[in-house]
């Protein structure tokens, strides 16, 4: 318990004092993860709504399969990616491995398969309210998935952030692509492993108290947006 | 334009080469059929109700005629010919529960304009004012009253500039002042000759709009007669039951 | 086309916006040990400031950094295990090995020493007792350095621990600072290299039990990644680092890192 509040107080200091380091560690996971989870939501988006609106042979199969990729575990996303980063790997020549953009890559690859899977869920349950309203105003299949993103825009916030929890909090994955080098590819997850490893407990949980603090903050502030929308009866 | 494949028909079953026809529809859900048979004609406008008892297949009939369900057996012709993609795009649809998109009033007709690749504030302003929603542009639609919603539905429906408008109970469970809007649109849309087809459960209401009666018992049409002619003298006796069991309430 | 030449963009500009493996920065695959010691923040900044060259680190086991580098993704490598060492060097993955330095392992243990080794300075005795004791032992299990270490001190005490493991032969198969949280939590005796040791800040009643034999002599030892086999080397600033580490500048500057008031690394090049 002595080094839990030890922590809490070595949080604060942390914060208080502007540590520029601690500012670039926070920096660098924010562009990492919201990066991932842009590029996430770019692919798994369509793909979620091709799910959701599309009767084909094989969707139950690629449904099951796009579910179980949610839990795929960050360490397989990282060696898969190192694999083809490494120098020695079919994208070696891009010379990517030990970058921001290689971790980026492999939170991107961590996450679609969440954004994907969950925002199918949301937007064949919205389908399924607007289905026989759209048909009646023969809609075609692109008008129809225009108006089911834009009126699950805030259930889709939702499934973003999600995305963008597993990204921020995950450790497995940028730490083998990223190599966790100060100054370059050092975030609060490879930062708190490693401050674990060196046996200074207190300062990795004040840490992590610190990326806790940022996730509750974009969660306050994605849950205030909502909280206004459902208001309106937009959400 | 007539099929020729059509001349072989019995006379009744023949589409009319003008107005809506269905012939032979028949339509199962889980193997019990409920819809057996069905043959109906309208005419090219005026404002023609389906009444008859629960789960007799007034709604079910509804949605085969615009379109949204496929029939098992039967074909739906528009003045003469199989229903098209074409035909359906001039075709809308008020149903008994309003779903409206989570966008404001004047986003919700704004929707259905651009659906139709126009945009023209002025049409959906008045469309708005028709149905006594002037002003209430930006509110949020799904925080308008039940009768507000279906108000707003129907101009939405109307955006299209509908050739046939479908209306599934539109007015039960609304307001009077609602529902009196509502009826008032129709006869518009009777006057500027649009085919209204409306299910009502109201019979005072049929007897107020309707230009025709069809009976629907048991999945067909029992009788089709014109309005006046129905309500002083049904011929079926499935039809003289209902209305003396509606004239006692 | 709109939505697609702009996500062509986004994706570039992802691609754009990572640092480029510049001229001037070398990538070094090391030890944990090294790294968490703080051994780098000192001495890395006197290096650049000299040079203008930016040295990267990534800290991982020595088994692990010698696969990565095999893999051509290091200019340098900086490790701790002679006979892998010089396999890399002999296989053609690596242009030439030179000692940098040395310290030493350390056995540490529970204040309550329940195999009663402490004190003691011979390695092949105490984890003897420990196996005749069955006293909890935790092992670092990941092929690195230090664990190929311990392997041979087993070995060489005729002690196979794999018929304790899962009993009293723990294996990790985590870093050097992980199995030390471990055996913190579980009361596990530990071989650890000293650096680590010492800089570490999860003691709780863990001391050092057997130091002082000479198997526990832990040698760290350099080599530049063969530009041959490896075209993306940047032999020349790779070269350069080695050759300052292994200067007078480099040695004493490896030699003056203290911690504590303690010297953890002791030079010996050349």
């Amino acid at each position: 318990m002595h080094s839990i509040s030890e922590a809490l107080s070595l949080a604060l200091a942390l914060v208080f004092s502007a540590d520029p380091d601690l500012f670039e560690i926070v920096g660098l996971s924010l562009y990492v993860s919201l990066s991932a989870t842009l590029l996430a939501c770019v692919l798994g988006l369509p793909l979620g709504a091709l799910l959701a609106t599309t009767r084909f042979r094989g969707r139950g199969a690629a449904l099951v399969v796009v579910n179980a990729l949610m839990g795929l575990p960050p360490v397989v996303v990282g060696l898969f990616v190192y694999l083809y980063l490494s120098r020695s790997g079919p994208l070696g020549f891009l010379g990517l491995l030990y970058t921001p953009t290689a971790m980026i890559i492999a939170q991107t690859l961590l996450i679609t398969p969440i954004v994907a899977a969950l925002s199918r869920q949301v937007l064949e349950s919205l389908d399924g309210e607007y289905a026989e309203q759209f048909q009646s105003l023969a809609l075609s299949r692109w008008q129809r998935v225009q108006a089911l993103v834009w009126d699950g825009r805030y259930a889709l916030l939702t499934v973003a952030l999600a995305g963008f929890g597993r990204a921020v909090a995950e450790v497995g994955a940028v730490i083998i692509v990223g190599g966790n080098i100060d100054h370059l590819t050092r975030v609060m997850t490879t930062a708190i492993a490693l401050e674990t490893s060196k046996g200074e407990l207190a300062l990795a949980l004040a840490l992590g108290i610190v990326l806790m603090t940022l996730a509750l903050a974009v969660n306050a502030m994605v849950y205030s947006v909502r909280t206004t929308a459902t208001k309106a009866a937009y959400a | 334009m007539r099929d020729t494949s059509m001349l072989d028909v019995s006379s009744t079953d023949v589409a009319t080469p003008t107005g809506l026809s269905a012939i032979g529809l028949q339509f199962d859900a889980s193997k019990a059929a409920l819809i057996r048979g069905l043959t109906l004609h309208l005419p090219d406008s005026g404002i023609h109700c389906l009444i008859g008892p629960n789960g007799a297949g007034k709604s079910l009939t509804l949605r085969l005629l615009h379109g949204l369900l496929p029939p098992k057996a039967g074909q739906v012709f528009w003045r003469g010919v199989a229903l098209s993609a074409s035909d359906r795009v001039a075709q809308a649809m008020v149903f008994q529960k309003p779903v409206l998109l989570r966008r404001s009033v004047e986003a919700n007709v704004d929707f259905v304009l651009k659906s139709r690749r126009t945009k023209d504030p002025d049409f959906r302003d008045s469309l708005l004012n028709r149905v006594g929603l002037a002003g209430r542009n930006k509110q949020p639609a799904r925080l308008l009253s039940g009768g507000e919603q279906q108000r707003l539905a129907l101009a939405r429906a109307l955006a299209i500039r509908p050739r046939v408008l479908f209306l599934d109970e539109p007015t039960a469970s609304l307001d009077p002042n609602s529902a009196r809007v509502i009826e008032d649109i129709l006869c518009e849309e009777r006057h500027h000759g649009t085919l209204c087809v409306l299910v009502t459960h109201d019979v005072g209401q049929a007897r107020r709009l309707a230009d025709s009666v069809a009976f629907v018992a048991d999945g067909t049409i029992a009788e089709h007669s014109p309005a006046d002619q129905f309500f002083r003298a049904p011929t079926s006796a499935q039809a003289r039951d209902y209305l003396s069991d509606h004239l006692v309430l | 086309m709109r939505y697609t030449s702009a996500l062509t963009s986004l994706i570039l500009s992802a691609f754009m916006a990572a640092p480029a493996a510049a001229d001037g920065s070398i990538l070094v695959q090391s030890t944990t040990s090294t790294a968490n010691s703080g051994l780098y923040d000192h001495i890395l900044p006197i290096f650049t400031q000299e040079t203008g060259i930016t040295v990267n680190v990534v800290a991982v086991g020595t088994g692990q950094a010698i696969r990565n580098a095999q893999n051509c993704d290091g200019d340098v490598l900086l490790v701790h295990a002679k006979a892998s060492e010089e396999k890399f060097v002999a296989d053609g993955y690596g242009v030439a090995r030179s000692d940098v330095m040395y310290n030493d392992f350390v056995l540490v243990g529970p204040g309550s020493d329940p195999a009663n080794i402490s004190g003691g300075s011979d390695a092949g005795v105490a984890l003897s007792t420990i196996a005749d004791t069955q006293a909890m032992f935790a092992s670092r299990g990941d092929d690195s350095g230090t664990h190929k270490k311990e392997l041979s001190l087993w070995a060489a005490a005729g002690i196979d621990p794999s018929t304790g493991s899962g009993a009293w032969y723990r294996e990790t198969g985590s870093g050097m600072g992980a199995t030390l949280n471990a055996g913190v939590g579980m009361n596990a005796y530990v071989l650890t290299d000293r650096a680590t040791w010492i800089s570490f800040g999860n003691k709780a009643d863990f001391d050092i039990a057997v130091q002082g034999d000479d198997a526990l002599f832990n040698q760290y030892g350099v080599i530049l990644v063969n530009p041959d086999r490896c075209p993306n080397v940047n032999a020349d600033d790779g070269q350069a680092f080695i050759d300052w580490l292994l200067s007078d500048t480099g040695q004493s500057a490896i030699g003056g890192y203290m911690r504590d008031g303690q010297q953890l690394f002791f030079p010996n090049a050349g």
